[in-house]
């Protein structure tokens, strides 16, 4: 499916969806609290069917994080960007882990990475950093290392 | 923090298997619950070796940055290069001369042999076979010897540029890599009698960790793991890069979703990939071997996602640049992640020594995993 | 001709014409001992880089070949490095148990140097039920596995030390079932009995088919009860680290290694005198002119041939086989090789009721 036609159908799945173009992908921008339902239709839908979660990860915007889940669909091979801004003193999000599994995993990465906090996560926990690492996020914008970190 | 020693509440004992120890390959741990010999439970502590690739690519520039990555997964650490490399030039818009290109595939296809050979030696000797790793690192060693010969290096190879390859082939490379190819194809049938058509060897794979294609898309799986259940999934064939779409290549599937079904994929992938070099090998054509580019290169504003087919699986490359000289953040979709979250799945109810099996067909290489 | 049996009665008459025949008997056991200890040290260097020798070969490189001519002397090398070791007992072991485990592998593998021929009339203890003797001993090596997995305090150990308590038990079955058909034919437990039984051709010739089959399942049988590839469940290496031994080190963690090695020899040992003759060289019914050839050879050269002839097929087993799983390695034994060795030991008895053997 273009990208065209692909807006047209995820247009009328999700009105609520700010729908962005201009990059190689579609990008849907949407809000934090409709994160799950939208998932679940797109992962459910058949004319659309998301059902392959590539990547999943945050970026720190200084004022605010981003959530991008990057989605595919292994039987019509068109793929789409969701973003989510959420409030960066308090990220809070709906778990996909159980609409798409491979999510547990990138998700508690991003919990310990960025601090986002995912509702409903079936296991959150650090999977990388060591015990008593919670609460210093690396991969923020403000993460100081003095003794480990490389600066340009 | 769980409990990593004495047993569970039910009486089940828990091991932990990493992250020093002989089946892992590297730093892995892994927290298991077995009752007698079956597994309950498969948990995998990670970052033994993280590095933080991702935050240290925040400080390096567009040139630099690429050879950080050549330690993600060090047995395809030339795809690596591959993929940042294709990023960067995505968002630059530079067209690569196809001489370039013609290098960079051959070279990708060698890399995969080289990593596939490895896994076939180690994944052989986790099961008890010694003698397989030797024979592997026969073949496996005339392919680094090429490499070394044109990039300067065997394992981690940087010899990808922005715009095209750092230095032109070497003289001998054409000819080393049909030498290799001959070489390859009269060791091969020793492969097969060795290990494949070992009976010990089936009973050992055959029916061991199923993966049904559904948990293999659901799971994030990719590569060899995944079209062993039958999930078309090959970069190369799905969203071509270079000059993938002009090559005769099949994609290797197989429906058995065990491991025996994952290691036939691999095996046949070998074939697929010296298939590929034989077309090229011949025909690459005169020219640059880079484009021109500027010296420093700065990234337009907005977001790049470049994805490629590793020896393990889909790695992508993902770049949010801010216009800068150094990327705002990037993010590496590394295979190896998430193949591992299936671990756990396929593991429950097994043997134990069904856990190596599975852990060598999912081909596991853990600096891939924890970045 | 030279032989080891003129060496050793001539050794006995001159200790008995020197002593009283008391202190002569003493001094004989001393001597004896120290001749055990000696081949058991031998042994271990020497099966040692033969593995290692064959195993280079089998995987196309060269094995050991810095320390003395062609790396012959590695061995010697490692035990030195090996008795310098510190022993280290974990905190969480039990200690006295810990210790003992391998010297009673040690001693096992020792007791069962005592009925083997190793040329004519040179054995140490020529006792009437030699073969029963044989696996009823080595039956006793599984408790030094198991003490020593469970006093490690570790878990691969016990997984290791439980896995290798129904392995050998389970393989002990086969194992004595093989051994038994010959004991059909010969009609005798004896050790030097059997090997007199093929004064005119090996019993794996003479024994028809089922002969064959009892070999060949004891080969498989004892590789399992020695714990070597493929049925090395106990140590496996890529699952349990080293299994029963992992917490051991320096000399104790040696004394399992040699245990190990010497029991392949014994078992190896045991194959060649039970199938293969034992000292008796090869014979062809009434060609006298080519058997009389073969008895120039020594009876000595003629078994350590035989032994280490097996002993390389087992080595060759260990490079070349992946490792089974416990249930298909119980499988293996209590669904085909226990039938098998049933209806094969029926056969066995059936032909030599009906005198069809040679």
């Amino acid at each position: 499916m273009t990208n065209e036609d692909l807006k047209i159908k995820l247009t009328e799945l999700m009105p609520s969806a700010v729908i962005e173009e201009g990059g190689e992908w579609l990008t849907l921008n949407i809000e934090a609290s409709n994160w799950h339902s939208m998932a679940t239709i797109l992962r459910s839908e058949v004319t659309v069917c998301f059902d392959y979660l590539f990547c999943l990860t945050c970026i720190d915007w200084k004022s605010h994080l981003t959530m991008v889940y990057h989605l595919s669909s292994t039987s019509y091979r068109h793929n789409i960007v969701v973003k989510i801004n959420l409030d960066r003193n308090n990220p809070a999000i709906e778990t996909v882990a159980n609409i798409w599994r491979t999510a547990e995993f990138h998700e508690r990465e991003v919990y310990e990475l960025f601090g986002v906090n995912f509702l409903n996560h079936p296991d959150l926990r650090l999977l990388i950093l060591p015990d008593g690492w919670e609460g210093k996020n690396p991969l923020r914008k403000d993460f100081e290392d003095p003794i480990n970190m490389i600066k340009l | 923090m769980v409990e990593t020693i004495g047993n569970t509440a039910e009486g089940n004992m828990i091991i932990n298997v990493g992250p020093q120890h002989p089946a892992t390959h590297g730093v892995l741990h892994l927290v298991i619950t077995i009752n007698g010999e079956t597994i309950q439970k498969v948990e995998p502590h990670l970052g033994y070796i993280h590095r933080s690739i991702e935050k240290m690519c925040e400080s390096l520039t567009y040139r630099q940055f690429i050879y950080v990555t050549s330690r993600m997964d060090y047995l395809s650490a030339h795809i690596n290069n591959h993929a940042c490399a294709l990023c960067v030039e995505k968002g630059l818009q530079i067209e690569v001369p196809t001489r370039a290109q013609y290098i960079r595939v051959i070279m990708d296809e060698l890399t995969r042999i080289a990593s596939h050979e490895l896994w076939w030696g180690a994944m052989a000797m986790d099961l008890g076979a010694f003698t397989p790793f030797f024979h592997a690192f026969r073949e496996r060693e005339s392919i680094n010897d090429i490499m070394e010969e044109t990039c300067g290096a065997r394992l981690t190879m940087n010899y990808m540029v922005p715009g095209g390859v750092m230095q032109d082939i070497h003289p001998d490379f054409q000819r080393k890599v049909k030498a290799f190819i001959q070489q390859f194809k009269s060791k091969f049938s020793e492969y097969n009698e060795m290990v494949t058509g070992n009976i010990i060897f089936q009973n050992r794979m055959k029916q061991v960790g199923v993966l049904s294609a559904e948990d293999a898309i659901s799971y994030g799986c990719s590569g060899p793991a995944a079209r062993g259940s039958g999930v078309s999934c090959d970069i190369r064939k799905i969203y071509p890069y270079e000059i993938y779409n002009t090559l005769e290549f099949e994609e290797v599937l197989e429906t058995g979703g065990d491991s025996f079904a994952r290691y036939m994929v691999r095996l046949n992938e070998m074939h697929q990939s010296i298939k590929i070099i034989e077309q090229l090998i011949d025909n690459i054509p005169e020219g640059d071997f880079q484009a021109k580019t500027k010296a420093v290169l700065k990234l337009p504003k907005g977001e790049f996602y470049q994805r490629v087919e590793t020896a393990r699986g889909e790695l992508g490359v993902y770049i949010v640049s801010e216009g800068g000289t150094t990327p705002y953040r990037i993010k590496f979709r590394s295979p190896g992640f998430s193949n591992l979250s299936v671990l756990d799945h396929i593991a429950r109810g097994s043997k134990l020594g069904d856990l190596v099996a599975m852990m060598g067909t999912l081909d596991l290489v853990i600096p891939d995993i924890d970045r | 001709m030279w032989s080891l049996s003129e060496i050793a009665h001539t050794i006995h008459e001159w200790l008995n014409t020197t002593f009283n025949s008391t202190l002569a008997t003493l001094i004989e056991m001393v001597v004896a001992g120290i001749a055990v200890i000696s081949l058991f040290a031998l042994l271990g260097l020497v099966l040692v880089i033969m593995e290692r020798k064959v195993s280079a070969w089998i995987q196309i490189r060269l094995g050991p070949n810095r320390v003395g001519p062609k790396g012959m002397l590695q061995s010697m090398a490692d035990t030195l490095k090996l008795l310098v070791k510190e022993g280290l007992t974990p905190n969480g072991a039990d200690q006295f148990l810990f210790n003992l485990a391998p010297f009673i592998a040690m001693i096992v593998a020792m007791l069962l140097m005592a009925p083997i021929a190793f040329a004519k009339d040179f054995q140490l203890w020529d006792l009437n039920i030699g073969v029963l003797y044989v696996s009823a001993v080595s039956s006793i090596m599984v408790i030094s596995i198991l003490m020593a997995g469970w006093s490690s305090n570790n878990k691969y150990s016990l997984m290791g030390a439980m896995r290798s308590g129904a392995q050998i038990v389970s393989y002990e079955l086969s194992a004595g079932l093989s051994l038994l058909s010959i004991v059909v034919l010969t009609g005798s437990l004896q050790v030097s009995e059997i090997i007199q039984s093929q004064s005119n051709g090996w019993w794996i010739f003479k024994g028809h088919i089922p002969a064959i089959i009892s070999f060949v399942i004891f080969m498989i049988a004892v590789t399992a009860e020695t714990n070597r590839a493929p049925f090395d469940l106990a140590e496996a290496e890529s699952e349990l680290t080293a299994g029963f031994h992992t917490e051991y080190s320096g000399m104790k963690f040696a004394l399992f290694f040699l245990a190990e090695y010497v029991n392949v020899f014994i078992v190896c040992a045991i194959g060649a005198t039970v199938f293969l003759g034992g000292w008796m060289p090869f014979h062809i019914g009434s060609w006298e002119g080519f058997n009389h050839i073969m008895d120039f050879i020594p009876s000595s050269i003629w078994f350590f041939g035989k032994t280490f002839f097996l002993i390389f097929m087992i080595m060759w087993f260990r490079w070349t086989f992946p490792r089974l799983r416990i249930d298909q390695l119980l499988n293996l034994e209590w669904k085909y090789l226990l039938p098998i060795s049933m209806v094969n030991i029926l056969l066995m008895t059936a032909i030599a009721i009906l005198g069809w053997h040679f």
